[in-house]
């Protein structure tokens, strides 16, 4: 047992209003963890707390067995891959620049490191070594959001946070960085957690399936296990929709 | 014709104006550039400092300048000196204001991402706010620069020397084409500033990937 990630009774609110109410999840290396749940249930404000962009008012939350409540947030943050939705990359930097930005953030980088690596990088995620000089605006919305995967993973983190990475591109576009985005996590045997609005997209990737409602985790499981017993109506219902479009 | 002449023929007295002029004026520039992007950058992340220290620069424009020049005396004197003093706190405003504006219209997602990925405060506001807000503040450099230099006119009122000097003297001796010609000669000097700092600001665009409007 190798737990990578490890949040105890975790409770974390806006204000007034709770978004995640004692919530606990142990994560393991390797696992590919997919979070789902309609808006407003706690899944990006999970994902944000293993990061420490958020911090719980009760629990603990644990990376690599050290504890967020007392580590420094930035060598934390650097050694864990972040993309969201819509890639949010610097438009005022290149795209090499926006891959090399994670190790830049260390020491300065020389011409031939950041050319080097920007070239392994754009290859890994199946881009053309031609869009390195490239700016963000410059680039389709799956090009971008490659571009958002290849800076997650420039530092090579052994965990990769993804909110929603997909959710703003194209049917077809999404299917293959999914495809890509699996053997990616076979090659390297990193450990992923995704949020994701697409119970499809949920189980394709999953080796784990968290749904969540109203701040807590409402059911978890493998794919198989969430299908052969779904726990009431609210995920009879969310995993219905899956049934209709035949995948399984 | 007889304003070219007027120059020609008190080449010296202009020559010796002008550089007086630029004088004043890039001192004042420097004190109210630095001086501006520091608050601006300040009050970006103290949004309450941010409406009273805009709210006090904003009073201040409202005074004409003729009697800031005048308060400004009992206290610092005649001369440049109380010329540059004028000038910065007028400066102040364009420059202040679109450095807050541009800081703190970064994309709030972006800021996260850069957040997300490990960036301490410093490297926030060096590497993704400060760069990103760079046009903006850029244009309201460009606003400043003219706006002292044209204002620098009326600094000789007080004793400062300068172009001003020029429109003054003919002023005070009926002499239209002096006063035209100093006048001619402060509007090209704004104008040039403008026009290389359009230059930079079109060089800082093409090195941050910014779409080129005009």
């Amino acid at each position: 047992m190798n737990k990578v990630i490890e949040i105890q009774n975790c409770t974390a609110a806006y204000g007034d209003s709770e978004v995640l109410r004692n919530v606990s999840l142990t994560v393991e290396k390797g696992e590919f963890i997919t979070i789902i749940g309609p808006s407003g249930c706690g899944k990006t404000t999970l994902l944000k707390m293993i990061n420490g962009l958020v911090t719980p008012r009760q629990g603990k939350v644990s990376v690599n067995g050290k504890s967020l409540a007392n580590c420094s947030m930035t060598a934390l943050r650097r050694g864990i891959g972040y993309a969201v939705q819509g890639a949010k990359l610097f438009p005022h930097m290149t795209v090499e620049e926006n891959i090399c930005y994670v190790p830049s953030l260390e020491r300065k980088l020389t011409k031939e490191e950041k050319k080097e690596l920007a070239r392994k990088m754009l290859e890994m995620v199946r881009l053309s070594p031609d869009l390195a000089r490239r700016f963000p605006r410059q680039l389709s919305g799956g090009q971008k959001q490659r571009v958002g995967i290849a800076r997650a993973m420039a530092a090579g983190p052994d965990i990769l946070l993804m909110d929603e990475p997909f959710g703003a591109v194209d049917e077809i576009t999404r299917k293959d960085l999914q495809d890509e985005l699996l053997s990616l996590q076979k090659e390297t045997g990193i450990t992923v957690i995704f949020i994701t609005h697409d119970i499809r997209e949920a189980f394709k990737l999953g080796s784990r399936t968290i749904i969540m409602k109203d701040g807590i985790i409402w059911q978890q499981g493998t794919p198989k296990e969430l299908l052969d017993n779904p726990k009431d109506a609210f995920v009879r219902q969310l995993i219905r929709k899956d049934e209709e479009h035949e995948l399984f | 014709m007889e304003l070219l002449q007027v120059l020609w023929d008190r080449r010296d007295f202009f020559a010796s104006c002008l550089g007086e002029h630029i004088r004043i004026s890039l001192t004042a520039v420097a004190f109210a550039g630095v001086l501006g992007i520091l608050t601006g950058i300040f009050i970006s992340r103290h949004r309450k400092a941010a409406a009273i220290a805009l709210g006090i620069i904003n009073v201040i424009y409202t005074i004409p300048s003729i009697s800031l020049l005048g308060f400004l005396i009992p206290f610092t004197g005649i001369g440049n000196k109380t010329a540059i003093i004028a000038l910065t706190v007028y400066g102040l405003l364009p420059i202040v204001r679109n450095t807050y504006t541009g800081l703190a219209n970064v994309d709030a997602g972006i800021l996260e991402a850069a957040e997300g990925l490990g960036a301490d405060k410093r490297q926030l506001l060096l590497g993704i706010r400060f760069p990103m807000a760079l046009p903006v503040i850029i244009s309201g450099f460009r606003n400043m620069v003219v706006m002292i230099i044209a204002m620098g006119g009326i600094a000789s009122f007080i004793g400062a020397g300068g172009l001003g000097a020029a429109i003054y003297r003919g002023i005070t001796t009926y002499n239209m084409t002096l006063t035209a010609a100093g006048s001619v000669l402060i509007a090209l000097l704004a104008l040039s500033g403008d026009f290389i700092l359009s230059r930079v600001e079109k060089a800082v665009n093409r090195r941050y990937g910014i779409e080129q409007s005009n």
